[in-house]
């Protein structure tokens, strides 16, 4: 956390000292016209005012430390030819433009504002408007994203780019942006020690979140809603992920959220509600579980036998169509002390604890798991029927897969902070 | 009033009524007789709907009936055993079937009232005996002045002077012009209530004549003698002496 | 008609048949709105009860009301009215009866201990189906003149549609893994009302796993309204074509 604070602190400083520094006007009709010829007069320091209008200049290079402010929303048009930004220096700010149209390319990768090695780079208050990519970094530190709203039109998932792409980066802060229709909302690859916080990613064609090799990370009170595949976070160690919702992400092989490959990880108080796949589970390791919410998803988690030392606990189970399902017999997990509303034990000694444990698993759920059309005979009375017979004689269900101490109550969980 | 055309009806391998044709005129009474299983009861049912020929035709008031109900208004209908919902009052019952008729006016109440059976408008009808159903009956069939009226063995199972009753309600009926049509297997009855026979047996008929011609041929005083010596004379001679007044 | 059906009202609710039904539906609801707070697994344990009891209750008692009624069905023929009317004037005051029956029972406490869109949708299923087997019970009561036998159709219509149709279509699924079944499951679901109604429920209860379900026409068949339309469609057919049927089948037969 420190350093992304002081790295905060620093480029607010650097900012002040940009408007104390000389202040160059671009106006349609004006002395100078195009923000080209601005950052080729401008010196380092100094800070670039674009007034209202349209600009159409191909791709503007940005190769000095300058602060770049659009007033009311210019609008910056690539024509669909060229990366509209590129950043190729330090401390540069862009903020409150609208960015349209970037040139789209199967071999380079275009975007609204792109940068390599442009560290302390800040994005903010920007629209970028049928961006390929929206902003690309690439081996820059420090940068701060925010306030940012990203609305690609929804093609096909081979002509748009990711929301926010960052690759190779480190100590970055995405904040509070709403990103709609692009392949991957954000995506982080070989990223570290960075923030994702507060940000809206929804109708993305992929992921609303793309995690890959992206160590010691946070993400929190995010909301990933109706994504093509949901949110993927992967072979990844030290992520923490909590108090984000995680919605109606539908269909087959999406996931709230995908787990592979992951070790020593932290899902906290969030909120799963309405996923086909809640959480799926793949080579996960020593990861801990806690205080989620898990609503009306069609598998709460999907545990692979590849998956082990996970604990969870004190989750509520509610309204899902199967709670657990796994392809395994051995587990090797803990899970403990959850409420789940298909609970039907008994708590005789009145300490809000089931005095017999419970199994998650349903028998039902590993014949769907084998055929899928099978689910459309879920709740008849014949599934009903072999469901109270492998409740009396398990045949199929793994038997060490138990909440031995299943809550009574649902816990009152706080998932909204 | 009445006119059956070459009416068959099957049911199953059996023909109930093999090719019958007869004509029922208004201010007739006709007594129609056979052995059991011969086609009466198919061939009143046929009449009111309730048994759907397999061919030919019924004519009611120059109407074919088939696929028609408007008709029935003319016929009053009393069952050989009336079957009523059982947990209906005799009152509620007769209210009903007043209602149906879209409440006329001017109903002839007045077996409700020689029967006594105003007195038990109350009773459920799974209570009441054998005897008062048929009051029931005989009371609903002449209650709406219908000018046709089918009694399919009208006296059986009533106490002595409810038959007199019911013999003179019938008496009055015909001499108000209506046309009657009897089953019973009491010949007696019909000898007093009938002027023609219509004499059913195999689902054709044999015989269809007035009670005077039919006394006549045999030479007997009554009516049962005489259909006695027609059906010997139908069986053992093997004659055909199927006549019939409109053919 | 409306003076018939009025009349076979009355009948019905002689009976008390349709007070006692009434009453253990709402006993049962409230029993178990009582002892669980979550409206959803309420709507959970009323599902059984809509598809298994409801449709069981409906065609026992509409195949033998039919039977009781003969006396009153031979009395009305004798007189002006006509055979169709007679016949849909004791469909509609049983469907009816047993409709106000199911909704008195199970939508009243319903309503008043709230429920949610998948209340409602179990209120319009327990309804279609109560209709459905209704018509079912007309149907096999116009196939045979024995009352028992009547009944005993009546049951295997219900434990076929229940249970064996079920089984069967396991099978079938079960067999043909390997081929892409889509249309054909959802052609033969449409086969069973009690599925049909199922399936319904499933797309207010388990919308999140169906969504999970292989093909494109699936999930667009689940995940629009083109799913309640057309299995109200076809419930609707279920309704009238038994109707229809028993109908021109009781205005031909002898009586």
């Amino acid at each position: 956390m420190n350093p992304i604070r002081i790295n905060t602190t620093i480029t607010l400083l650097l900012l002040s000292a940009a408007t104390m520094a000389g202040s160059i006007v671009v106006q349609p009709g004006g002395q100078i016209k195009s923000i080209r010829q601005a950052i080729a007069i401008a010196l380092p320091g100094d800070t670039i005012i674009v007034k209202p209008g349209i600009y159409r200049e191909g791709n503007i290079i940005v190769d000095k430390t300058l602060v770049l402010l659009g007033e009311s929303k210019p609008e910056i048009d690539g024509e669909y030819k060229t990366e509209v930004f590129t950043v190729a220096a330090r401390h540069v700010t862009i903020a409150g433009f609208k960015i349209v149209n970037s040139g789209t390319s199967s071999m380079k990768d275009l975007a609204g504002i792109g940068a390599l090695q442009a560290d302390f780079l800040t994005i903010r208050k920007n629209e970028f408007i049928n961006t390929f990519f929206g902003v690309h970094l690439s081996n820059s530190g420090f940068s701060v994203i925010e306030d940012n709203v990203f609305q690609a039109a929804v093609r096909n998932e081979y002509e748009t780019g990711n929301g926010i792409h960052l690759w190779q980066c480190s100590q970055a802060i995405i904040r509070k942006n709403t990103i709609r229709g692009h392949r991957d909302g954000i995506y982080f690859e070989f990223v570290t020690q960075s923030v994702i916080e507060g940000n809206l990613s929804e109708h993305n064609l992929r992921y609303g979140l793309h995690f890959m090799f992206s160590h010691d990370d946070e993400y929190h009170n995010n909301i990933f809603r109706e994504n093509g595949a949901g949110v993927a976070v992967m072979y990844t160690r030290n992520v923490k992920m909590t108090y984000n919702v995680f919605e109606k992400n539908w269909g087959n092989s999406v996931y709230g959220l995908l787990l592979k490959d992951i070790s020593d990880s932290q899902v906290l108080n969030n909120r799963f509600i309405q996923n086909t796949i809640a959480i799926y589970m793949e080579g996960t390791s020593r990861t801990e579980f806690t205080g989620n919410l898990f609503s009306e998803n069609g598998w709460a988690i999907k545990l692979q036998a590849s998956c082990d030392a996970n604990t969870f606990t004190g989750n509520n189970f509610k309204r899902n169509t199967f709670d657990f399902a796994t392809n395994g017999t051995l587990v090797l997990n803990t899970i403990n002390r959850n409420y789940w509303d298909k609970y039907q034990g008994y708590d005789l000694n009145r300490d809000g604890i089931g005095d017999v444990p419970h199994r998650p698993v349903n028998m039902y759920t590993m014949i769907v798991e084998r055929i899928p059309t099978a689910v459309l005979l879920w709740r008849s009375f014949l599934v009903y029927l072999l469901d109270r017979a492998e409740k009396v004689f398990p045949a199929v269900t793994p038997e060490n897969l138990k909440d031995d101490y299943p809550s009574m109550k649902p816990y009152d969980l706080n998932t909204t902070t | 009033m009445i006119s059956i055309q070459q009416l068959k009806k099957k049911f199953g391998k059996l023909w109930a009524l093999d090719g019958v044709s007869v004509e029922f005129a208004s201010g007739k009474s006709y007594a129609l007789i056979g052995p059991n299983g011969s086609g009466k009861t198919t061939l009143i049912k046929s009449v009111l709907g309730m048994v759907i020929p397999t061919s030919g035709n019924i004519v009611v008031d120059g109407e074919i009936i088939k696929h028609h109900w408007h008709y029935r208004e003319k016929i009053g209908y009393m069952p050989q055993i009336g079957r009523y919902p059982d947990n209906m009052r005799i009152g509620q019952l007769f209210d009903m079937m007043r209602n149906i008729r879209n409440n006329p006016p001017l109903v002839d109440d007045e077996l409700i009232e020689s029967f006594r059976l105003d007195r038990m408008f109350d009773k459920r009808m799974h209570t009441l005996s054998g005897g008062t159903r048929q009051k029931v009956s005989a009371a609903l069939a002449f209650l709406f002045h219908a000018p046709i009226l089918f009694l399919d063995e009208p006296t059986a199972g009533l106490d002595p002077v409810s038959v007199e009753i019911l013999k003179e309600k019938i008496l009055k009926e015909k001499e108000a012009g209506k046309l009657l049509i009897i089953t019973s297997h009491i010949m007696s009855d019909l000898d007093e209530l009938s002027t023609e026979v219509v004499y059913l047996q195999e689902g054709h008929v044999r015989y269809n004549n007035s009670v005077e011609e039919l006394k006549d041929i045999t030479s007997e005083q009554k009516l049962g003698k005489a259909m006695a010596k027609l059906i010997r004379g139908l069986e053992e001679k093997h004659v055909d002496v199927k006549i019939t007044t409109n053919e | 008609m409306v003076r018939i059906v009025k009349y076979v009202f009355y009948d019905i609710l002689r009976t008390r048949f349709i007070m006692l039904y009434t009453l253990f539906l709402l006993l049962c609801t409230v029993a178990m709105f009582q002892l669980d707070t979550d409206t959803g697994k309420v709507i959970l344990s009323l599902m059984n009860i809509v598809l298994m009891v409801v449709p069981l209750v409906s065609i026992v008692f509409s195949t033998i009301h039919f039977y009781n009624s003969y006396e009153f069905i031979e009395l009305m023929l004798s007189q002006p009215v006509n055979r169709r009317v007679i016949f849909l004037s004791e469909y509609f005051a049983v469907a009816i009866s047993l409709c106000f029956a199911f909704t008195a029972g199970v939508g009243l406490p319903m309503v008043l201990y709230g429920a949610d869109a998948s209340g409602f949708t179990l209120l319009y299923s327990g309804i279609m189906l109560t209709l459905v087997f209704v018509s079912l019970a007309f149907l096999s009561s116009v196939l045979t003149r024995d009352k028992a036998k009547a009944i005993g159709v009546a049951l295997l219509f219900w434990f076929y549609f229940s249970l064996i149709y079920d089984g069967l279509l396991m099978w079938i699924i079960y067999t043909f893994m390997d081929y892409p079944l889509e249309k054909a499951t959802l052609a033969l679901i449409s086969l069973n009302p009690v599925d049909l109604a199922r399936i319904l429920m499933l797309l207010q209860l388990d919308i999140s796993a169906l969504m999970g379900y292989t093909g494109a026409f699936y999930k667009e068949f689940f995940g629009s309204s083109r799913g309640l339309i057309f299995s109200s469609v076809v419930l609707a057919l279920w309704i009238t074509l038994p109707v229809w049927g028993a109908t021109r089948i009781f205005s031909r037969k002898d009586l």
